[in-house]
């Protein structure tokens, strides 16, 4: 009987378990408050956007975004817990509530937003779908591709792109999926595809860890949008607008010229948008349920855009991304946040 | 009475078995209902769309590796059956291969020449021992370093191997090919009643007739005498090397080969433990029997001892086919397009329908497993004595 004393005890407690953790649906910012950490959902490994360096610390502008809510949050930069997604995994992660916010170079497109329950909260970074070729095959242009081998990331928008593109251009081709960036650089340098396409920020990523980067070449043909961005679960929109305006403060920071060097001294600024920026306008900390420290943490923590983007991918990293469109929108690119008031 | 109906259920282990059986499938059912509900309820609550609408929407990627025509523009549902295919495809093939491969080494792993048996004993305590996943990307590994495209093995001038796969010619039937492979299909058919009649003429006569040697020179001879009646209606269509592939052709590619070789390599293994088992537990009186009535060596394995020792193999090795067959879903690891890794992955991810998905695998997969054993049973049944249960 006690078999089945048991049997009957644990079943009642499994059931009494799942539909705990099925109920709990708090909001975000309570949870993570009560965690004492965020969890962020981040790339397996990008150089530049999302990876450990060789200490074992996550680094890279993706990541600098997850800094910038924990910096916000706890007023303390590096209280994130990175969860490594693939890109098939990143969604479900996120829907299941195993993280708090993904911050992934993950597209932002309108199904995403809708159809998979998630939130885009603005764009990290403005990129585009391009080809990586090996300079030895002599091809100048994503037009002579026909009957190539394609390597090509399951589960992302780039797939779907690549699709298109060759069907749009009467070219056939071979796609040779692979699970994650380091598998495509594995099979790409071994020589089972002759491209490796994925967003172009990604291609200048793989390629500076190849053992010679000077002898591939990045296409310049750009055959897709992809804006990335970090995205939130749908329907808790003071989270999102936590996030949101963590990634804002960064963009503001730069277009008032407030670094992770001056922002003590911007502080007595004259400039109004400034002071409500750094706090000493007090009241905008708390819209967003947060101290009105928040934007200052972020910026002395962190630093604003310009700095998360040299430091990481800029012209002086083995990365080496011109701003482009991630220029500002006053020096010509389109970056671009709503004002701070 | 009433006190004697409780006691009855309480005291009498008929009924209190049957009355616990009852609350636990109760239970279980209700746990299954809430879930169900809970789910339901939270997907709807996330915003996130659930149903099975998006089958029929365009799938929007590419695969590759294919039994039937498939573009970007066909629909999830399709995905799903080139997946399909490609499951059974590995599958089959990996099922054949390992057993031939389990059925030698079972049969080395008792010879008595001392290397061969040490080496089948090697490899199975090797092969078993090692992850099939390590084994799979091991051997896929290998495969990515053969000579790349430009700089392929040429095998007899019409045969390539190269890092994207094994390139050889394709066959082309022409008009009237079809009479040739009909002539097949009959030849087969005339030598399977041309071994039940010499069979009975034997059981009459005591005479033995080469049935092997004849039905063999039937089958092989009587397509080839059509083929050159017909006038050789088959061409090939060798592939040549063009811009960054070959054109034209067949090609296997090294994700196949290298689920192919795991899949098999490693359950080959296990096989020939179960042929290796089911060889001995044939008792030795019946070979020392058989070899007193003067029958030849290879008569008794393969009229006496196999036919008892497949009793014993048959139910381990349906098991067996079932782990392969399962075990293919590791395609994933190298990009494989089987069932999880096309429908069940790049399908899941690009609509989100993580639940309907999943069922949709799961249920093909008990399907196949359970068609496996059926037909595995039917063999066992054919297999095991006679009359004698």
């Amino acid at each position: 009987m006690t078999k089945i004393k048991s049997l009957f005890i644990s079943l009642v407690l499994t059931l009494g378990v799942s539909t705990a953790i099925a109920g709990s649906h708090g909001s975000t910012h309570d949870l993570v408050k009560e965690r004492g950490k965020l969890m962020c959902g981040s790339n397996t490994g990008l150089a530049g956007f999302g990876a450990p360096n060789d200490a074992g610390v996550w680094e890279g502008i993706d990541v600098d975004v997850c800094r910038a809510v924990a910096a916000a949050v706890f007023g303390d930069a590096s209280k994130v817990e990175y969860v490594p997604t693939t890109s098939k995994v990143r969604f479900t992660v996120l829907q299941s509530g195993e993280i708090d916010m993904l911050s992934r170079n993950t597209t932002w497109t309108l199904s995403r937003d809708v159809d998979l329950g998630l939130e885009f909260v603005g764009v990290n970074y403005y990129d585009g779908q391009g080809f990586m070729v090996n300079k030895s095959l002599g091809v100048s242009s994503a037009m002579e591709l026909d009957g190539a081998s394609v390597c090509i990331q399951v589960g992302t928008t780039t797939e779907m792109n690549l699709a298109d593109f060759f069907k749009a251009n009467g070219m056939s081709y071979e796609s040779v999926p692979v699970e994650t960036n380091s598998e495509a650089d594995a099979a790409y340098t071994a020589g089972r595809c002759d491209v490796y396409t994925t967003d172009a920020s990604g291609l200048y990523a793989s390629r500076a860890g190849y053992p010679d980067p000077s002898a591939h070449v990045v296409l310049p043909e750009i055959v897709s949008k992809e804006p990335l961005g970090p995205a939130v679960r749908h329907g808790d929109s003071e989270w999102a607008d936590i996030v949101r305006w963590s990634l804002n403060a960064m963009i503001i920071g730069e277009e008032l010229g407030i670094t992770s060097a001056n922002v003590d001294e911007m502080k007595s600024s004259k400039n109004p948008e400034v002071l409500r920026l750094l706090g000493v306008d007090a009241g905008y900390g708390a819209m967003l349920g947060l101290s009105d420290d928040w934007a200052y943490n972020i910026l002395s923590q962190v630093g604003n855009y310009s700095e998360s983007f040299e430091k990481h991918i800029g012209p002086n990293t083995p990365i080496n991304i011109q701003r482009g469109l991630n220029a500002l929108y006053k020096d010509g690119g389109i970056l671009y946040a709503p004002p701070f008031r | 009475m009433q006190t004697n109906f409780f006691r009855k259920i309480i005291f009498d282990e008929k009924s209190r078995s049957l009355l616990i059986q009852t609350l636990v499938i109760g239970l279980f059912a209700l746990f299954i209902y809430l879930i169900t509900q809970q789910t339901a309820y939270n997907l709807e609550k996330r915003g996130i769309s659930s149903g099975f609408d998006f089958l029929h929407i365009s799938a929007g990627y590419d695969i590759s590796i294919r039994l039937i025509p498939f573009t970007s523009e066909d629909t999830h549902l399709r995905a799903y059956f080139v997946g399909l295919l490609n499951t059974l495809m590995i599958a089959v093939c990996g099922c054949f291969l390992a057993t031939i491969i389990g059925f030698l080494v079972g049969i080395i792993r008792l010879s008595s020449n001392w290397l061969f048996r040490n080496i089948a004993y090697v490899y199975v305590e090797f092969t078993r021992n090692v992850p099939v996943l390590v084994q799979i990307i091991l051997y896929y590994s290998i495969l990515l370093n053969l000579p790349k495209i430009k700089q392929a093995i040429v095998i007899f001038d019409n045969f390539y191997l190269t890092n994207r796969g094994f390139f050889s010619p394709s066959p082309i039937f022409k008009d009237g090919f079809s009479i040739v492979a009909w002539s097949l299909v009959i030849a087969i058919i005339f030598s399977f009643f041309l071994k039940r009649f010499l069979k009975k003429k034997q059981e009459d006569t005591g005479k033995q007739y080469p049935t092997f040697m004849i039905n063999s020179a039937i089958i092989i001879f009587t397509p080839i005498i059509f083929y050159y009646i017909m006038g050789m209606p088959l061409e090939f269509d060798r592939p040549v090397l063009k811009g960054f592939n070959f054109k034209g052709g067949m090609v296997i590619r090294p994700e196949f080969l290298g689920m192919l070789f795991g899949l098999s390599i490693y359950t080959a293994a296990f096989i020939s433990e179960t042929v290796r088992s089911g060889i001995i537990s044939v008792s030795k009186g019946q070979r020392e029997a058989s070899q007193a009535l003067g029958l030849k060596s290879n008569f008794i394995m393969r009229l006496i001892i196999i036919p008892q020792a497949l009793r014993v193999i048959i139910p381990p090795l349906t098991s067996q086919y079932l782990n392969l067959t399962k075990n293919s879903s590791l395609g994933i690891a190298i990009g494989y397009a089987d069932l999880v890794h096309g429908f069940g992955g790049i399908s899941l991810n690009q609509t989100g329908r993580a639940i309907e998905i999943m069922m949709m695998v799961m249920l093909t997969y008990l399907t196949i497993s359970l068609t496996i054993s059926f037909f595995m049973n039917i063999y066992n049944k054919s297999v095991q004595f006679k009359g004698n249960a």
